[in-house]
């Protein structure tokens, strides 16, 4: 849990954003949580624990894979980090292990996590069974419709799931109600945010439990290639895949952070989730970020079909990374993730999220950037059974429209 | 000198404690609200809260959530709110007003410029309920500038030290939130209320404000003595959604509202009172 990297400030921000943005009764908590964690990192014991865990439980370390077909298409040498090996399915075990262990260190007897894709409350239900805690996950009415199985897999797992009727009745409305249980029930529950988001310390520690991703991706590829990337990239919805994986080459200015944010329908159809590229700085869920709204400051829905992208908001460091310069963030629609879903699925063999898909679809756009042959390491961050309804009523839509039911689209093809 | 001061020190003179009414704002419209807002000032409300809805209002229970839902849709916003302080205060309308609403939108409209609109149009308050003093430097000093008082919160996890702090960087009042959890009605006062109120005396000597979770005259009456002011929303905001399709809701409103401020004054309402001193059976 170490990385190079010395933000957030003392007061959780990065540049303008991150920082504290809560009502009161929380403000003790998020104290205790910081201190917390700071002692559990520099607790050798702790720090043994997860990485047990993390190996023998999760199945850590994930291979760096080089995917030599796509890699062919391409002209470069694209290498895909497997976390759709980990257990449960996704990168959101990293965390949400990290941090059920810190709740029980804290004392605490249940834990609450909100969740889009059900990808992360599949990961803390299991960590809550894992360590014996208590778990309620909130999840959008609409989210707990296209992601069926993994609402059977959470109640499967002793977790309460509590459909959230408000608003979009999607990830953020479950956020929203996530946040009102932790503020009536802070003296005994923690909440397991499932991405770099929310108020300080959140982004800084979900980044930290998340960095392993990085860490091992460094490592494999210097190993592997004797070489850093050219070019890393990831999807973004809350950025926690993406700042895990980011974590670990910030410092190498050779290396080029690409983050994919989902564009919905298109950019300006208003039917989309990219608050970076077409957002702008305000405050929701406890961080100062970068955001979807109205002129009177009212969020707007967002949109994506990949569930865990459906997020008006983003973590406040990816804002930072944006304003800066130094993370890259390009849109992929709905239909470009769906094609380069089915696209992943023929060429290699591995069906990935539909989140992950919008990172496989930018691959000739930052493979175009870099030079020829160069590099590239992409964000396997989950794979894609939970998507294979959702996939095949598109894909039958689609056929039984064209009639043509061979040709993928655009994908990865360059 | 600010209306909200001068309402708390010709209280504190009468021994009273304020009653402070909360609404949401365009619930069900502008309109309504002004005319609620009057309502409410007839009624004995000593001053009025302004709730400014927000898409994602994470303070606040089913109540004011299904509120907020309704004004947005009706079209309020913080200008369309200021101009309804304004036209109130045109009209003659006396009575201390606070904003409380949530900061993404106080930001889209700019701190400094709402902190000048508002103070222009008559509001004497500003609340934020996700705002705490660590991120509130630009706004707090807005609101100086204009004496909008920026009013802070203090809740039942603030520890000791932090309470001094709040109410140090609080204008006006301090807002104690009665209990650990989001707005709606209890059935009775939170059971460590008394206890929260007595470590914040120790620490400020400004005027506390109790609210969260008081909706009825029997906890209203127990608020009053232990705060200087008592603050009921989601009763007050229930009571005109259930009414809402009632000619004579605003009638409604303001005897509820009555009750609330009697019990609050120490007084007992007429109606409540008689039928306890009826004999029990006729
Ligand atoms: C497989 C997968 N990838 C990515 C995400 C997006 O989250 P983040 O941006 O925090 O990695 C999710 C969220 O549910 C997910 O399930």
């Amino acid at each position: 849990m170490t990385n190079r990297t010395t933000l957030p400030d003392a007061r959780g921000h990065f540049g303008r954003y991150g920082g504290r943005f809560v009502p009161e009764t929380l403000f003790p908590a998020l104290e205790e949580l910081e201190a917390a964690f700071k002692s559990a990192a520099a607790d050798e014991q702790f720090q043994a624990d997860l990485g047990y865990y993390l190996a023998d439980y999760a199945g850590r370390p994930t291979p760096l894979y080089h995917a030599a077909r796509i890699s062919a298409l391409l002209g470069a040498r694209v290498y895909l980090k497997r976390e759709d090996l980990c257990h449960t399915g996704a990168h959101k075990i990293n965390n949400t292990l990290g941090q059920v262990l810190l709740a029980k260190r804290m004392g605490k007897t249940r834990v609450i996590a909100e969740t889009g894709a059900g990808q992360h409350g599949v990961a803390t239900a299991t960590a809550a069974a894992f360590f014996g805690l208590a778990c309620a996950v909130y999840m959008g009415e609409e989210d707990v419709r296209r992601q069926r199985l993994n609402v059977f897999r959470m109640r499967l797992l002793g977790a309460t799931v509590v459909p959230v009727s408000s608003g979009s009745k999607t990830l953020k409305d479950a956020m929203n109600e996530a946040m009102r249980d932790w503020v009536a029930n802070v003296a005994n529950t923690h909440y397991v945010v499932g991405s770099v988001a929310g108020p300080h310390p959140f982004p800084m520690i979900v980044r930290e439990f998340q960095s392993v991703i990085g860490r091992e991706a460094r490592e494999q590829v210097l190993r592997q290639e004797g070489a850093l990337p050219d070019a890393v990239v990831a999807c973004v919805g809350g950025g926690s895949n993406a700042m895990g994986m980011f974590s670990a080459f910030l410092d190498d200015p050779s290396v080029r952070l690409f983050g994919v944010e989902a564009a919905g329908k298109g950019l300006g159809s208003r039917r989309h989730s990219a608050s970076i590229i077409a957002g702008r700085p305000g405050v929701l869920h406890g961080a100062m970020t970068r955001l979807l709204d109205d002129d009177d400051g009212q969020i707007r829905p967002a949109h994506s079909i990949a569930a865990g992208l459906d997020y008006p908001a983003v973590g406040p460091e990816h804002a930072y990374l944006a304003e800066t310069g130094r993370a890259v963030y390009l849109p992929a629609t709905d239909d470009e993730a769906v094609a380069a879903f089915e696209r992943l699925s023929r060429t290699e063999g591995i069906i990935p999220a539909m989140e992950t898909a919008h990172a496989i679809a930018r691959l000739p756009e930052v493979a175009a950037q870099i030079p020829k042959g160069g590099i590239i390491a992409l964000c396997l961050s989950g794979r894609g059974d939970k998507d294979a309804e959702t996939a095949e009523e598109i894909i039958r839509l689609r056929e039984s429209v064209s009639g043509d039911g061979d040709e993928g689209g655009p994908g990865v093809t360059p | 000198m600010n209306r909200i001061d001068e309402c708390f020190s010709d209280l504190r003179k009468r021994r009273k404690a304020a009653f402070i009414a909360y609404l949401t704002c365009g619930d069900p419209s502008l309109q309504v609200t002004a005319d609620a807002v009057r309502t409410l000032a007839d009624s004995g409300a000593d001053i009025v809260e302004l709730g400014v809805p927000f898409s994602d209002p994470i303070a606040d229970g089913p109540v004011i959530q299904r509120a907020s839902a309704r004004a947005l849709t009706s079209g309020a916003s913080l200008s369309r709110i200021i101009d309804m302080v304004a036209a109130l205060r045109g009209g003659g309308l006396k009575i201390p007003l606070v904003l409380f609403g949530y900061y993404n939108p106080v930001l889209r409209f700019g701190p400094e410029r709402l902190a000048r609109e508002a103070a222009a149009a008559g509001a004497d308050g500003l609340l934020v309920a996700d705002m705490i003093p660590e991120e509130d430097e630009v706004l707090a000093a807005a609101c100086r500038e204009v004496n909008l008082h920026r009013v802070q919160l203090v809740a039942p996890t603030t520890p000791d030290e932090r309470i001094g702090k709040v109410a140090a960087a609080s204008g006006g009042f301090l807002y104690a939130v009665s209990l650990t959890g989001v707005t709606g009605e209890r059935e009775q006062l939170p059971a460590g209320a008394a206890a929260f109120m007595k470590r914040i005396r120790a620490r400020t000597d400004k005027p506390v404000a109790l609210g969260f979770g008081i909706g009825s005259p029997e906890t209203a009456a127990a608020a009053a003595r232990i705060a200087d002011a008592v603050v009921v929303g989601s009763a007050i905001v229930r009571c005109m959604e259930e009414n809402a399709a009632n000619q004579d809701m605003l009638r409604r409103l303001g005897n509820f509202v009555r009750e609330l401020a009697d019990a609050t004054k120490g007084r007992s309402s007429g109606s409540g009172d008689s039928s306890r001193i009826l004999p029990a059976v006729r």
